[in-house]
């Protein structure tokens, strides 16, 4: 049993970041932005995450400022995206590449080191006694931080947002017909900017949990792939923020096995292509039958 | 007081002076027909009284005060609704949301029951028959316009503007609409009805305004008018019909379509054949198949049932490319997207769909020689206006871009000829040009299948007419045999008795 | 008319890199450098001598070999994001043959080995093609899991059974006669030029003289008229990535070929990404590409200095390129000239 709740445990661990930048996804595309770009707005998060923790000496403080700067980052996406009608997937590209080399030449001006920075103070995961006992349910109480809280969270409240409020009606009837909404005097483009920057700061504070929650330091281009990642499973959970939550979920099974695996004596980078093979499974499986938002991509003026 | 008056309004985009100084005075309480033929500038007009573009010179007073209007929400504060040629409606949401949509009673969370009772109100108050709980996308055109006319009603519109409404209405639907207007002013409601349609202008409005080339010509009231003189002002000469000689013989059947299912709920399969030397006309009102009965014939959609048949040989399971070279040529109904590359040259367009021909294609090279040759003596023929070859076709008018494909497609000797809504957006010129070009293929003998949701065309065209109605033929017929009313029926899914031919 | 249009293209591409080297140049200042002492040490290293100008050539191959593979590509409206896991995989199947074969004559052997590493990038690309066209998923995504997929892969035999003696993930050393030769002694500089001008000029023929190029033009710039014209959208939709991903793999193959003789783990610093930034500076155009590559290839040279010399991360030069997509990428940012419109 203990193993079980060790494995849902690692599980839950490796699940924040791909979650959380499966529901950016969902958050922009379900509007009608292509955001391709999750992984360098999340690499801005985990930088800005240690450099407000280093200054400051404290994480929480960090994390605000990954929060900060991931929102920031996010508005400029939405000014590239919305304003200045660049075509939304290069935008996505050319952020991921601007974050990876902006953190690196940032890193080497604070720190004057290349690859990693200094080590600051990080959040620590803690277990609660008696809970993290129980069989299953017990992985949520056990060697996790306030992270994985957060998220669930978050995940609700996008979820509420979207489903039982009138700015998610109208939100999620952008992503379909922007034209429509915006003859009925709802500004669009305001929605837009608005759901970027929140995606942006949800990106911003994944990328923090990975500096300062399952590291205390930043390495160059140390989101790696997870933000590619939460945008497949954004995909296959359907744009929906409890679909993002599962397909999560799913990954981070994935990636939490290679931990395992490692036992079998199987070459680690095997093992680590195995989330992404996953993933081109499951589009294989499920890419005819998942239906994005009908008007992804389309602005109006 | 006059509920609209807008004076000097110019709108510019780029080069061209959509609006040029117009003036244009609405009475309180009055059906205003703005008129005018596409292109004219009536939807551009109005889109800057609804606060989705905005002039660059002139003023708006609405009541008689001044009015900046920046956005939709802006002119719902004065009063001011649009129903709009393309129904702005979110398919996905039930009819009530899309109702209450950006002015939704209750807070942060929605209230649906308050809303609820807010709209049947009005639904009862105006006599709609709708069902609030339906989504959209399962509505007929007409009731999505009734959807929409609600819109205008619950966010307290008392100037209704419509934009083309009857471009998608069958006859009856159209007198529907016409009662629940009359009714509206009836209630203390201007109406502004833009549309290019005479026999809807004297039938319907009080006053006439008719825009050409972007400025008012023509200002008076209904009962001071008629529809000669309305025509002429609108197009400024005097306007002939291109009409189809009677009397040519038919030839052999060349297109052959054998229970062929259009739509999925279609209650029949159809089944047409056209002859060489005949113009057979789809007739009939949009989205009753008749996109689906041209993608079918060239290959864009999968046959599913039933056998096509052209020349004599079973095309349903060829590829677009192999029923091309049965002699098919091609004018469709959506040109930007299926017709043309708006980015390529002229030249280059032209040789979109014959890259292969052995003309133009020297070991895998294109000949250019050739190609220039041939595209030079169409744009000629079909007196093209353009500034060379080598000019990306998406510069030229509709009208010169339709002659560019019409040139193409005709001068490979098809022998049978898919026309689809050859005539829509352009001009009264090019119009005329098109439908020359047609009755003089039928003269060579060319089997054409026209389709085309302007009644009038059919009835000036064709040899036969099958009317189009929910996937089905209602009616099939030698032109003639019926009035435009009783086709108008057929529209509406009555069938013609016994008398189908 | 069209001439004019070009120049037009051409000014916003400048205003877009002028643009891109001033933000660059705050961004230097913001971390207490001179921008002036940086970027002057950067020409420097790139442009100083004959020799780093042929370095800076031999630098920028790689960049117009991915820049090409993701241009042509988007000639047929697909964004090949994949060029990184192509070229590695392209490397890999050249080494591997090179190494396997080295029993055949050297020209013979070279030749193989080429086409074996293209034919590996063919195949890598063929995939997000494939599930673009048969299942509508974006190609994007697709590619970016295989650039995974194909680095862990490579990394994996380098690692492991291909490995060479000693502690560097590196396989053995192929055989002489398959080097590119080198065209200016002591510099990197070799034969992997003339392949490349030979590949850009039969690019252009290809897509503006050949029917088969127009075709995949035709479906880039509105595959729904290309249908109707009876052109296989699909299929070209598949080749086009097919004739990307052996392009991206050529940039593999000419490194591992030309400078390293081996394959090397990490012998590609993203080529594949820079090549995004290549091929939309250069105007998905092959002309454009080279052009673009060359700059590029100067940024990177030059940046090694820059780095010796001042405090500044060569990662600088990615902020600027990654600059440079982005204006570029935006009509709306730079409108060099309002009143120019269609008419």
């Amino acid at each position: 049993m203990a193993d079980i709740n060790n494995f849902l445990a690692l599980m839950l661990q490796l699940s924040v970041p791909i979650v959380l930048g499966a529901l950016c996804g969902t958050i922009a595309e379900r509007g009608g932005i292509i955001l391709l770009g999750v992984e360098g707005l999340m690499l801005i998060g985990a930088f800005a995450g240690v450099a407000g923790s280093f200054f400051t000496g404290s994480a929480f403080a960090g994390a605000v400022l990954s929060v900060a700067a991931g929102a920031l980052a996010g508005w400029l996406y939405a000014l590239f995206c919305l304003k200045w009608k660049a075509q939304q997937s290069v935008v996505g590209v050319g952020i991921n590449l601007f974050a990876s080399g902006i953190t690196a030449v940032l890193l080497k001006a604070i720190w004057h080191t290349e690859g990693m920075s200094d080590s600051v103070a990080a959040f620590s995961s803690f277990t609660v006694p008696g809970l993290s006992r129980i069989p299953v349910i017990g992985a949520l109480f056990y060697e996790q931080s306030p992270y994985l809280y957060l998220m669930i969270l978050i995940v609700a409240a996008v979820w509420i947002l979207f489903y039982r409020t009138k700015y998610g009606v109208r939100y999620r009837a952008i992503g379909d017909q922007p034209y429509a909404v915006q003859t009925c005097g709802v500004p669009v483009n305001r929605y837009r900017y608005i759901a970027m920057m929140a995606a942006g700061a949800i990106a911003g504070l994944a990328g923090s949990y990975l500096s300062l929650a399952q590291n205390n330091l930043f390495v160059t281009d140390m989101v790696s792939g997870r933000g590619f990642m939460g945008l497949a499973a954004n995909i296959f959970g359907g744009w929906d923020p409890l679909g993002s939550l599962g397909a999560g979920m799913v990954f981070a099974v994935a990636q939490a096995a290679r931990f395992y695996l490692t036992d079998f004596e199987i070459p680690s980078q095997i093992v680590q292509m195995l989330p992404y093979i996953v993933t081109l499974l499951i589009l294989l499986f499920v890419g005819k039958r998942v239906k994005g938002p009908e008007a992804l991509g389309k602005l109006v003026d | 007081m006059d509920a609209i008056k807008m004076t000097g309004i110019v709108k510019c985009f780029g080069p061209v002076r959509a609006n040029d100084g117009i003036d244009f005075i609405v009475r309180e309480q009055e059906i205003h027909c703005l008129l005018g033929e596409n292109g004219t500038g009536k939807s551009t007009l109005m889109n800057i009284l609804f606060g989705l573009y905005h002039q660059d010179e002139g003023e708006i007073f609405i009541h008689g005060k001044k009015a900046a209007i920046a956005n939709p929400n802006d002119a719902y504060g004065l009063g001011i609704g649009m129903v709009h040629q393309h129904f702005m409606l979110v398919n996905q949401l039930t009819v009530l949301e899309n109702i209450i949509m950006g002015n939704e009673p209750g807070g942060l969370f929605l209230d649906k029951k308050k809303c609820e009772e807010k709209v049947s109100e009005l639904v009862e108050r105006f006599g709609f028959q709708i069902d609030l709980k339906e989504k959209v996308v399962n509505l007929s055109v007409g009731m999505r316009q009734r959807v929409e006319i609600l819109k205008t009603l619950y966010r307290g519109a008392d100037i209704i503007i419509l934009d083309e409404p009857t471009a998608v209405l069958t006859p009856q639907e159209v007198d529907e609409l016409f009662k629940i207007l009359r009714q509206l002013k009836k209630e203390g409601r201007t109406i502004v009805f833009i549309t290019h349609k005479l026999n809807e202008t004297m039938a319907l409005s009080d006053r006439i305004t008719v825009l050409r080339k972007g400025k008012v010509v023509f200002q008076c009231s209904t009962s001071d008018t008629n529809e000669k003189e309305l025509a002429a002002k609108m197009v400024g000469r005097s306007v002939e019909t291109v009409t189809a000689k009677k009397g040519q013989k038919k030839g052999d059947v060349v297109l052959e379509l054998q229970n062929v299912r259009l739509l999925k709920k279609a209650r029949e399969t159809v089944s047409l054949t056209v002859h060489g030397g005949e113009i057979l006309g789809i007739a009939g009102v949009d989205g009753n198949g008749q996109q689906e009965l041209e993608e079918l014939i060239i290959g864009n959609r999968k046959m599913k049932e039933g056998v096509l048949r052209i020349n004599g040989t079973e095309a349903q399971k060829m590829s677009v490319k192999d029923r091309k070279k049965l002699g098919i040529g091609y004018i469709p109904s959506d040109r930007h997207k299926n017709a043309m590359v708006a980015d390529f040259s002229i030249a280059e367009n032209f040789l979109l769909g014959y890259q292969e021909e052995e003309r133009y294609n020297n070991h895998g090279f294109i000949n250019f020689e050739n190609l220039r040759k041939d595209a030079q003596e169409q744009t000629e023929r079909f007196e093209t206006k353009l500034a060379g070859l080598d000019q990306p076709i998406g510069q030229l008018s509709g009208g010169n871009q339709q002659k560019i494909i019409m040139g193409r497609e005709t001068s490979h000797d098809p022998s049978f000829m898919l026309v689809a809504q050859p005539v829509r957006g352009l001009d009264i010129g090019a119009i005329e040009k098109v439908h020359r070009t047609l009755l003089e293929l039928k003269e060579q003998g060319k089997a054409i299948l026209l389709i085309s949701a302007e009644l009038s065309d059919i009835l000036n065209l064709s040899d036969r007419i099958a009317v189009f109605y929910e996937g089905r033929v209602s009616a099939l017929f030698e032109n003639g045999q019926y009035t435009k009313e009783e086709i108008g029926l057929f529209m509406t899914g009555k069938s013609a008795g016994g008398k189908n031919s | 008319m069209k001439k004019w249009e070009q120049m037009s293209e051409l000014k916003k591409s400048l205003a877009a890199i002028g643009i891109a080297v001033l933000v660059g140049a705050l961004f230097i200042l913001l971390s207490g450098e001179s921008p002036l002492e940086a970027y002057g040490a950067l020409l420097k290293g790139a442009l100083g001598s004959p020799k780093s100008i042929a370095n800076t050539i031999s630098k920028s191959i790689p960049l117009a070999f991915t820049g090409l593979a993701v241009a042509l590509g988007s000639r047929c409206g697909m964004l090949n994001i994949g060029a990184e896991g192509q070229l590695h995989a392209g490397a890999m199947a050249a080494v591997l043959t090179a190494l396997g074969l080295s029993f055949l004559p050297a020209p013979l052997l070279l030749i193989v080995s080429i086409l074996a590493g293209v034919a590996a990038g063919m195949i890598v690309g063929s995939i997000p093609g494939f599930f673009k066209a048969k299942l509508n998923t974006s190609e994007v995504i697709v590619a970016i899991m295989l650039n995974y997929i194909c680095t862990l892969f490579t990394s994996y035999l380098v690692n492991g059974p291909v490995k060479s003696q000693g502690s560097t993930a590196q396989t053995e050393v192929i055989p002489e006669g398959v080097w590119l030769a080198r065209l200016v002694p002591q510099t990197q500089l070799t034969a992997a030029l003339f392949i490349l001008i030979a590949v850009a000029v039969l690019m252009y023929i290809f897509l503006w003289k050949t029917s088969v190029g127009y075709q995949l033009r035709a479906v880039g710039a509105n595959p729904s008229a290309a249908g109707t014209a009876g052109i296989p959208v699909k299929r070209y939709m598949i080749s086009a990535m097919v004739l990307s991903g052996g392009l991206a793999a050529l940039a593999g193959v000419t490194e591992v070929f030309g400078k390293y003789h081996r394959f090397i783990e990490g012998f590609s610093p993203s080529f594949g990404f820079t090549g995004i930034a290549v091929a939309i500076l250069g105007r998905n155009h092959p002309a454009g590409v080279l052009l673009t590559s060359l700059l590029f290839g100067i940024m990177d040279m030059g940046a090694l200095r820059m780095s010796r010399v001042t405090n500044v991360s060569t990662n600088m030069v990615t902020v600027v390129q990654s600059l440079v997509i982005l204006l570029v990428a935006a009509p709306e940012l730079i409108k060099w000239n309002k009143k120019r419109k269609r008419g």
